[in-house]
């Protein structure tokens, strides 16, 4: 009994740890001028989110998650920024502009909703989890559905990602020539 | 092992997809733009995964690694405009990329 309720607390704390990581990451990422350190703290929100993931016993989309997202996708973007080199805008230069505030209130009307929603319609419905299985969020049971119930949209997964292989490296040999075009016009 | 019911964790979701909003509206730079659409992909996916745990059925987290891979192309294809625009000598600013004219 003395054991659960510790194990409940330290759940908690490092759910409370992994939630403010995660949200000021968030807000990290678009208050930054530099894009270098928005990628960054991008990097600090996928691996508090991880954190979360596993609190929900997902822990195949938590180690995907740090493999693909924080591993390949954004050394990829961490590349591209530092091609382009430091590019700096100044988001909140002059004084706060009409655009500015009404995309404030447009984002925390849809936050204040989504709150409302949620705190309207699912109170006390989800307040019980179901009970999981040991194989919950395992490699095997993800395997499974994927190959059994969602075989279409694992194919279809694999169709996007090859167009967008394709359309990279379309995009990258036509800028290959864009100097000389440049030129002519 | 109980932790914090599914609620919070939408209510995380939903910050962190109103965060990415905002910073595709507010934002100029097309780096820190498609930085905040994987911000609300991964607000999306965090609620998936809650409702996954919820409902203790995988499908959600189907979905969620199906939304990692179309965030993976995205990126690509993101990068590789940003990058032929740079090369173009144009302005990285969404305001002034107004036309599609090569």
């Amino acid at each position: 009994m003395i054991i659960a309720s510790v194990a409940n607390v330290l759940v908690w704390a490092i759910w409370v740890l992994a939630a403010f990581a995660c949200l000021g990451t968030g807000v990290a990422v678009i208050s930054f001028s530099n894009p270098f350190y928005s990628a960054l703290s991008l990097i600090g929100n996928l691996a508090s989110l991880a954190v979360m993931y596993l609190l929900l016993s997902a822990e195949f989309v938590a180690a995907a998650q740090v493999l693909v997202y924080a591993g390949a996708v954004m050394v990829m973007f961490l590349f591209v920024t530092a091609y382009l080199g430091g590019r700096v805008d100044a988001p909140w230069a002059g004084g706060p502009s009409w655009q500015a505030v009404a995309a404030i209130a447009a984002s925390a009307a849809l936050f204040v909703e989504v709150v409302v929603v949620i705190g309207l319609k699912t109170s006390g419905r989800l307040s019980h989890e179901h009970e999981t299985d040991a194989a919950f969020g395992r490699p095997y049971e993800i395997g499974r559905l994927f190959l059994t119930d969602h075989l279409l949209a694992f194919e279809i997964t694999s169709i996007v990602l090859l167009i967008a292989a394709v359309g990279g490296v379309i995009l990258g040999s036509h800028s290959r020539e864009a100097p000389t075009a440049g030129v002519q016009q | 092992m109980r932790g914090p019911d599914v609620v919070w964790y939408l209510c995380v979701a939903g910050f962190l997809f109103c965060t990415g909003a905002l910073g595709v509206l507010i934002r100029r730079s097309p780096l820190i733009v498609l930085l905040s659409l994987e911000l609300m992909l991964n607000g999306s996916n965090l609620a998936l995964i809650a409702f996954s745990r919820y409902y203790a059925q995988g499908n959600g987290q189907i979905f969620a690694l199906t939304v990692m891979a179309v965030a993976a192309s995205e990126v690509v294809v993101g990068l590789g405009l940003i990058v032929s625009i740079a090369r173009r000598q144009l302005d990285l600013d969404v305001d002034k990329l107004s036309t599609l004219r090569g």
